[in-house]
């Protein structure tokens, strides 16, 4: 084919003990998605990577990294900071959901609410994100990113393998069927 | 490091040639030329229309990637046949901070120039250069027009750059 030889292949490989992972280990099909928490695509994509993962079960695994783009979602680099600042708590993918279900409200505000909600040492997450003390894992992500061939988000992985199809429901588990799962 | 230039109908100029010199105006009375930039790499990013999706998202990513571009020293610049009125208005819209060129009259001679105009289209392709600091063409690449080549092609070539003035 004609695409670059290096733009398809994920170049960070999926770390269980760097990654915010849904899902065994072991799991035949691993699902990676870099996504911004203000884009509206990924808002549309994350019911149906949900949907996925329930029809998968213990088939799949789920990886999502950071990719925000600031200069099209002001709110998107704070919000991601959010979910790691979560994250530092345990309690990632509970803020991630949370997130995307509230894409419209992604304020300072918002985000200490939603640290409320979970239970979070909010006086600690107001903290580091006011340090910023996320950010740097939040620009890892990205690069990381970039240099695996995302252009856009959200962008998917399959297996380590760019996803270049779209992210409807019967094309993700089309093509996750067809990787073997 | 592989040349990816992908076959299409014009071609984009050879890798090794001299890029051609250009002056495009980036504002209504100010005009960014190659010359500009000679001792430092030039990044050309050629695409098809302001506003159009795709264009967007990519620019979006450039301009998210401008920290990068600025640790090799390099200048990016977006090229496309907008007017310059239609640049400053989707500049502003969309928070680009980099050159938007305006190669409108003589609509796409810049393009032309560079073997990435699509005649029957009458925009341009979406065609990355990376030129030396010599004006010396180091990389290029032909993306599909609908498809958003992202940035780790430019980073690579720049990356090449600075290895070979290193050795």
């Amino acid at each position: 084919m004609s695409s670059t030889q290096w733009a398809a292949k994920l170049t960070l490989p999926v770390s269980e003990d760097r990654d915010h992972i849904q899902g065994a280990a072991e799991a035949p099909a691993t699902l990676l998605e870099y996504g911004d928490y203000e884009c509206p695509f990924c808002g549309a994509a994350y019911p149906i990577v949900k949907e996925v993962q329930s029809r998968l079960g213990d088939r799949l695994r789920f990886v999502f990294r950071n990719f925000p783009i600031t200069t099209s979602h002001p709110h998107a680099e704070l919000a991601a900071e959010a979910a790691e600042a979560a994250d530092a708590q345990r309690k990632f993918w509970e803020m991630h959901d949370l997130l995307y279900e509230s894409q419209q409200h992604l304020e300072a505000a918002d985000l200490h609410r939603y640290a409320e909600q979970l239970g979070l040492d909010v006086g600690r997450f107001d903290n580091e994100l006011a340090r910023h003390v996320h950010a740097e894992r939040v620009r890892e992500d990205f690069m990381s990113g970039v240099r695996s061939g995302v252009n856009g988000t959200p962008t998917f992985y399959l297996n380590g393998v760019r996803h270049d199809g779209d992210y409807e429901l019967e094309t993700l588990l089309a093509a996750l069927d067809h990787s073997g799962v | 490091m592989p040349n990816t230039t992908v076959e299409h109908r014009a071609g984009p100029l050879e890798i090794g040639t001299k890029a051609p010199e250009f002056a495009l105006l980036s504002t209504p009375d100010q005009t960014v030329s190659l010359a500009d930039f000679r001792g430092r790499p030039t990044i050309l990013a050629f695409y098809p229309e302001d506003w159009s999706p795709v264009c967007s998202d990519q620019l979006a990513l450039y301009q998210e990637l401008l920290p990068e571009f600025q640790r090799f020293d390099a200048e990016l610049l977006g090229i496309s046949v907008d007017g310059i009125w239609s640049h400053l208005a989707f500049a502003r819209d969309r928070n680009l901070h980099f050159p938007l060129l305006s190669d409108f009259e003589p609509k796409g001679e810049v393009a032309r120039t560079y073997g990435v105009y699509r005649d029957g289209a009458g925009t341009s392709e979406r065609a990355l250069y990376v030129i030396d600091g010599d004006e010396v063409v180091r990389w290029s690449y032909v993306s599909p027009v609908g498809v958003n080549p992202g940035a780790d092609g430019i980073l690579r070539a720049l990356e090449g750059l600075g290895a070979e003035s290193g050795s």
